[in-house]
């Protein structure tokens, strides 16, 4: 403990994050100071990671033992080559957020957002995602998570309007189901091996009788793959993230559930590295691919085409995990990088795309591409990404997993293989179809449409052509079957006919895009502080290509690193490790 | 290692109970769930942390003797992040309450949407053929006013 050197970096991102909230919730009173304090923490935790990153590539795994305890007694944080990466995108995607939010001026509307909570429960949310990919140790684990849960309860109900508190008790009563299966999964491994340290478990496990060790290692893959979203423990997702604020989606999406498939990468190749699960693993990663995908092409909000597209990309994640193989996990590495950046910054335009037009339902807009052509570049490059358009980093992942599974070459890798390539196509699908809805038709053809649809009442009948009734546009057949409507190539379900059904009246408040904009009710220009954090972060993905190669190389070390467990276990455990 | 018998079955019950109660609708009874889930999660703490002993103080006490003094501590993290849970849990239920009347778990919207697929198809005709009287075509058809 004399020489602590870089290891003394590895607490600050958690340390300042707290310092910082703290700080954010003594100033509440001063909002523009509020702002410098948060922005200059996230600020210097983006530096202390990158710092952090190159100290642990070029030296090795740092290890900071808390109070400087002995390795069995206390608590430890390790930074390796897979935490220090995870750290950085993590902290550039917070910062960019954080620069956003500020844009839109969430922490001024006193309605939708109490001005003194936002800043301190980010902050919270900060420290404990770090904490989360820093900590050496099981329960160290646990509380972290527990505390990115607890701010994200509170960011998810800000304002406790009536959807958001109808989203957030699900929320909330799943992740605490889950909070109670890891305190069980700790006690249950605590009586098994008696430490809680993951490297001494990692240590101490292979001496377990194999049922005892199977079980803690389920317990473990069920707690986390909660947190992750993999099928079928997903089905809380889709339903609470999108009525959150536009930014604090936008964080949940990219950062919580890459904690949990984090957290599965950790214990599976650190703890269990004898019994990788693979069949159970990849069967899971299959169902998430397909159904997740599946969800998100049968969606009419932007919002949760793309909470359906995130469950979606986990099980291209957990395909790379379920290899086991050094190119598999580089693969996963990498993925989970580049999904971070792309999942957050779509959903900061969606948040754009709200401001502009006021709604994200797919049936009030159109046009989008002409009345705001930034939004729509914007929109577009992060969404064929995500569909992995060469020579984006969506396919460079993509590649790199699909390269593994075959050189696994295992049947149901091949079937993976297989899948990755529809999911990738059906992505393509679902981010075209929105496109084509929200950017290429014009207003006027979007409300023609919202206005031809027939009542809601009026279920499984054929209606003919209205033949040429949109101005500009083709003639439409609009076609019933089975509660939902067909019109050209669009499919909607019955709610958007109640939708339209409330454009049409004309004593609604609801406005579509075209009424908006001739009532001029809409801004004209968006806050550059709002744009240009998406069109950062938007930047920072395209650099993935850039820097692919290097990046690649990165996650490939990362990966032999945790692969060959040596590196972490002799850093934690400095006395006699062989 | 010799386990304690009630310990287990006491442990076993609060889950057990718990679990039960997270079943409901109510916000309220998920919310006794969740104390009864998490008290019985304590306890089989006190379980992994093996036999008996002295109070694990740092004066006076025989290393041999002592109770594992680790999971207590993890007991007490445990007890506090609960305690909070709970607060937040509860002011969600008076949220809930003062929004709609009733502080029930609604449906996912989509869900519902579903389901009213599901009623306007013949196939599935069978398909929880207690709800076919409901009204179609209000939004709210899942509140929960009609479940009460």
């Amino acid at each position: 403990m004399t020489d602590l050197g870089f290891a003394a970096l590895v607490p600050l991102p958690v340390l300042l994050s707290l310092l910082g909230a703290g700080a954010a919730l003594m100033l509440s009173g001063r909002p523009s100071l509020q702002r410098t304090v948060s922005v200059v923490v996230l600020g210097s935790v983006v530096v202390i990671a990158a710092v952090l990153l190159w100290a642990v590539d070029t030296r090795g795994a740092l290890v900071l033992r808390l109070g400087g305890w002995p390795a069995e007694l206390g608590i430890s944080l390790v930074a390796d080559r897979l935490a220090a990466l995870m750290l950085l995108v993590s902290a550039i995607v917070t910062l960019a957020v954080l620069v956003y939010s500020l844009g839109q001026g969430i922490t001024e509307e006193d309605r939708e957002a109490p001005v003194s909570i936002y800043h301190p429960t980010f902050l919270v949310l900060v420290a404990g995602v770090s904490n989360a990919f820093l900590s050496g140790d099981l329960f160290n684990l646990f509380v972290s998570f527990e505390m990115l849960l607890f701010s994200s309860y509170v960011l998810l109900t800000l304002g406790a309007t009536a959807a958001r508190v109808r989203a957030g008790t699900i929320y909330v009563v799943v992740n605490l189901l889950s909070s109670m299966l890891f305190l069980i999964a700790i006690a249950v491994t605590y009586s098994a091996v008696g430490t809680l340290g993951l490297a001494e478990i990692a240590v101490r496990v292979d001496e377990l009788p194999d049922p005892v060790a199977l079980v803690i290692q389920l317990l473990l893959l069920v707690t986390f793959a909660i947190k992750a979203a993999v099928f079928p423990l997903s089905l809380w997702l889709p339903d609470s993230y999108p009525t959150a604020p536009a930014p604090v989606t936008a964080v949940f999406a990219g950062l919580l559930t890459k904690v949990g498939v984090y957290a599965i990468l950790r214990t599976q190749t650190l703890v269990f590295p004898d019994s990788p699960l693979t069949n159970l693993l990849l069967g899971a990663a299959l169902a998430t691919m397909i159904v997740g995908i599946l969800g998100a092409i049968a969606q009419s909000d932007i919002k949760r085409m793309l909470s359906f597209t995130l469950v979606s990309h986990i099980g291209y994640m957990i395909f790379g995990i379920g290899l086991a193989t050094e190119a598999g996990l580089s693969g996963a590495i990498f993925y989970v990088a580049h999904h971070i950046t792309i999942q957050t910054s779509l959903f900061l335009v969606v948040g754009l795309i709200e401001a502009r037009a006021g709604s994200t339902a797919l049936l009030r807009m159109g046009g989008l591409a002409r009345l705001a052509p930034v939004v729509g570049v914007l929109f577009f490059v992060p969404a064929m990404n995500l569909a992995g358009i060469p020579p984006m980093s969506g396919f460079i992942g993509k590649v790199g997993l699909l390269e593994a599974g075959l050189a696994d070459g295992s049947p149901l890798a091949l079937v993976l293989v297989a899948a990755g390539v529809v999911t990738s196509l059906l992505t393509l699908y679902a981010v075209a179809k929105t496109w084509g809805l929200a950017f290429w038709r014009s207003p006027e053809q979007a409300h023609a449409m919202a206005a031809a649809l027939p009542e809601p009442e009026d279920e499984r009948v054929v209606l003919p052509a209205p033949g040429g009734e949109a101005p500009g546009g083709q003639p439409t057949s609009i076609v019933h079957h089975r509660g939902h409507v067909h019109i050209g190539p669009a499919t909607f379900g019955e709610r958007d006919l109640r939708t339209a059904h409330e454009l049409r009246s004309a004593d609604s408040t609801d406005r579509d895009l075209h009424q908006l904009l001739e009532a001029g009710s809409l801004p004209s220009r968006l806050p550059a502080l709002m744009v240009a954090p998406a069109a950062a972060l938007v930047g920072v993905s395209l650099a993935f290509t850039v820097i692919g190669g290097p990046m690649y190389d990165l996650t490939d070390r990362a990966a032999a690193d945790i692969l060959d467990r040596a590196p972490y276990l002799s850093a934690v455990l400095s006395e006699g490790f062989e | 290692m010799s386990v304690s018998l009630p310990l287990v079955i006491t442990a076993a019950v609060l889950v057990g109970t718990g679990v039960y109660l997270m079943l409901e609708r109510s916000l309220t009874r998920v919310l006794v769930g969740l104390v009864l889930l998490s008290n019985g999660v304590n306890v089989s703490f006190l379980v992994a942390a093996g036999r008996p002993g002295d109070p694990p103080l740092y004066d006076g006490s025989n290393a041999e003797t002592m109770a594992d003094p680790l999971p207590q501590a993890l007991v007490l993290t445990a007890i506090v992040i609960t305690l909070g849970t709970t607060a937040f849990l509860l002011a969600m239920a008076h949220r809930s309450w003062q929004l709609n009347g009733n502080d029930d778990v609604q449906d996912d919207i989509e869900d519902a949407a579903i389901r009213r697929l599901a009623l306007a198809d013949d196939v599935s005709e069978g398909y929880e053929a207690e709800d076919e009287d409901r009204p179609a075509d209000t939004h709210d058809e899942d509140r929960g006013e009609d479940r009460r």
